[in-house]
């Protein structure tokens, strides 16, 4: 028998002390890796969110308050962006299609954007996936709406379906367009993104639903337009909120982004969605850096609780160090029993974390998907990962060595009697 | 008794000790082993027996004077280097406590190996696991129930036994013995130590045999007091 097959005959022998060790240390353990599975699954949720465009045109304001309305549909934009502007942009040779986004209204609580078959054709999230239809298709209609997979799930809502959508974005608003109820031709599937809580419409649509609006209320029953009525009237947008642009060549997007910024006629802005998203994400990263501060300080805890219960154990174990030297083990083999001993605990500690943040990674992976719109994918341990846990089980070899040193210390100073 | 020093086991020449910070506990001026010899070492309590084992197996350095043990001067060897002689050339038996409670009873016998590469290289046909069972049934201990047995459910005399192979498997020059007998009846006594001094004859190791109890002396060659060798007052 060796030193680690002595060692684990020892701990069995204090099974119930060590297992509790090995819980503490395996709970720590989940608790960190948890985080950073999270903190990674946000990051690339955030990530995730818009791609394949090169540009976001709004009316110039903050480059993250353009980011979070039209990509992430929070807040909302001081200004618009003209159609004149819009055309002209668009139709610039270096585009290759653009994604005009209107928004302002909403339908109980979640919001709605107008914009154009480009949407489907071209939007990309995760990145190269496109948006696909779990039932029905784009909207050809005036007064047909697409909703997104959350929407259909919490409304309840199939295909032909009426809806009727609000004005503002309140999550109850009292002025609402019911003159011209909206039939649900598509339900999208889960994206994991925006797209899943948002109604989209055609830009005509909501040029159609405000024709009789004026400064925020409907107009008297006399000047009011009838949803047929609306069908004849001239449905261009006068204005727009944002745009996203995609062009011809990448290698374009800067000379274009700056073209937009000193755009003479309108107060504009271009952002790169991924480099606003990475600033997005510094801002809301200090959250979870916290959270894996607090991690690392319990995962601390849980080695000094291993300590605690090896240093403890280490009066009533006098007796078979003293046994171990008689039989002519030297310091190094009393160091190494313990030394092993922390590695055994340690090692199966964080074993036993990795099992159990699995478990739950497993059983909490669609109540995460379905209400945050989370994807978790548990796959396997990361180089980061290893690092980790590589790292835990070095710090506690390390730790061990205080122990182990004072075991050596008694057995010097027992000699091969055992005073206890 | 004048011996040939290259036929000593035990060689001793003024030997001081003091525990750090307490009075002088041993002070021997010589005290000769004979190779082979099993020695009955009386003392009362506190005369500095354990003390006195602990200089002889190394585990404590004297202050001054000299110990060698088996011809090998103990002195100019590292702390290390003294663990592995003890280990190779020593086995100890101590009053009680003897076992590894989480091992079983052939797997304590064994253990001694693990440290001592030339103990593991004296067994016959290099077989450890015939020889510790050879030993234990010398000892009084064949039966293979009491084998599978922990040894925490042992009796002290049992236990005592298992020491007892464990201290003779491999074949150490000496046995030491610090008062192995003290928690037995008078009976097993007698009963543990004949068998004990059979075996040492048999693979011809010297027996240094610590106790308090003087009534066991006439088993041994020769009986020595602590009193008349140490010249340290209790």
């Amino acid at each position: 028998m060796n030193t680690l097959g002595l060692a684990w005959r020892s701990l069995r022998n204090r099974r119930s002390t060590a297992l509790l060790t090995i819980s503490a240390i395996a709970i720590s353990v989940a608790l960190l890796l948890g985080v950073e599975k999270m903190r990674t699954a946000a990051r690339e949720g955030f990530a995730n969110t818009v791609s394949g465009v090169d540009l976001i045109v709004g009316a110039r304001s903050g480059q993250l308050n353009l980011l979070l309305y039209s990509v992430f549909r929070v807040g909302d934009a001081t200004a618009n962006v003209s159609w004149d502007s819009y055309q002209k942009i668009a139709r610039h040779p270096d585009v290759a299609w653009t994604i005009p986004i209107s928004l302002g209204d909403s339908h109980r609580g979640f919001r709605v954007m107008g914009t154009n078959g480009n949407y489907f054709e071209h939007y990309r999230y995760a990145g190269d996936r496109r948006m696909s239809f779990a039932a029905g298709k784009p909207f050809e209609d005036l007064y047909d709406a697409v909703v997104g997979a959350d929407v259909a799930r919490q409304l309840g809502y199939q295909l032909g379906d009426p809806i009727v959508i609000a004005h503002g974005v309140g999550n109850v608003s009292f002025a609402k367009h019911e003159d011209k109820p909206f039939r649900i031709a598509g339900v999208l599937a889960k994206t994991g993104t925006p797209i899943d809580r948002t109604v989209h419409v055609s830009l005509e649509a909501i040029t159609a639903i405000h024709l009789d609006w004026q400064s925020g209320a409907r107009a008297l029953p006399g000047a009011q337009i009838s949803a047929d009525e609306a069908r004849q009237q001239d449905l261009t947008p006068e204005s727009i909120t944002a745009f996203m642009v995609g062009m011809e060549s990448k290698v374009m997007t800067f000379t274009m982004q700056r073209a937009i910024n000193d755009y003479r006629q309108e107060a504009l802005m271009a952002i790169i969605p991924g480099v606003a998203l990475s600033q997005l994400w510094n801002l809301v990263g200090i959250a979870d850096t916290a959270l894996m501060i607090v991690a690392a300080f319990v995962v601390l805890a849980g080695l000094l609780g291993m300590l605690t219960a090896i240093l403890t154990s280490l009066n009533e174990r006098r007796r078979e160090m003293a046994i171990l030297r008689s039989l002519g083990a030297r310091p190094k083999h009393i160091f190494t029993l313990l030394i092993t001993e922390a590695g055994i605990l340690a090692s199966a500690g964080v074993a036993a974390g990795v099992a159990l943040t699995y478990a739950i990674l497993f059983a909490a992976q669609p109540i995460l998907e379905r209400r945050f719109g989370i994807f978790l994918q548990p796959g396997g341990l990361t180089g980061y990962d290893a690092m980790i846990l590589g790292g835990i089980i070095v710090a506690a070899l390390l730790m061990g060595a205080y122990p182990a040193w004072r075991a050596y210390r008694h057995t010097l100073s027992d000699g091969l009697t055992i005073r206890v | 008794m004048q011996a040939d020093p290259a036929k000593l086991a035990i060689e001793a020449r003024d030997l001081r000790y003091s525990w750090p910070g307490k009075p002088l506990t041993i002070d021997i001026p010589r005290l000769d082993i004979a190779r082979g010899e099993r020695v009955f070492l009386k003392g009362p309590s506190g005369s500095g027996k354990s003390t006195l084992l602990g200089l002889l197996g190394g585990v404590l350095t004297p202050q001054s004077g000299s110990v060698r043990v088996l011809s090998t001067d103990l002195a100019p060897l590292s702390g290390a280097e003294r663990d592995r002689f003890r280990g190779d050339n020593i086995g100890f038996i101590f009053q009680m406590f003897n076992l590894l409670p989480y091992l079983g009873v052939l797997e304590n016998v064994l253990l001694p190996l693990q440290f001592s590469a030339a103990r593991a290289a004296r067994i016959p046909h290099g077989d450890q696991q015939a020889e510790a069972r050879r030993l234990l049934a010398a000892i009084g201990l064949g039966s293979e129930d009491l084998l599978q047995r922990p040894v925490t459910e042992l009796s002290i005399g049992q236990q005592q036994r298992v020491a007892a192979a464990r201290a003779l498997l491999g074949s150490p020059g000496i046995i030491v013995a610090d008062e192995p007998t003290s928690a037995l009846d008078h009976d097993s006594r007698e009963n543990f130590l004949s068998l004990l001094m059979s075996e040492c004859r048999a693979q011809g190791s010297t027996l240094l045999f610590v106790s308090h109890d003087t009534s066991l002396g006439h088993l041994f060659d020769r009986t020595l007091s602590l009193l008349d060798i140490n010249q340290v007052r209790p």
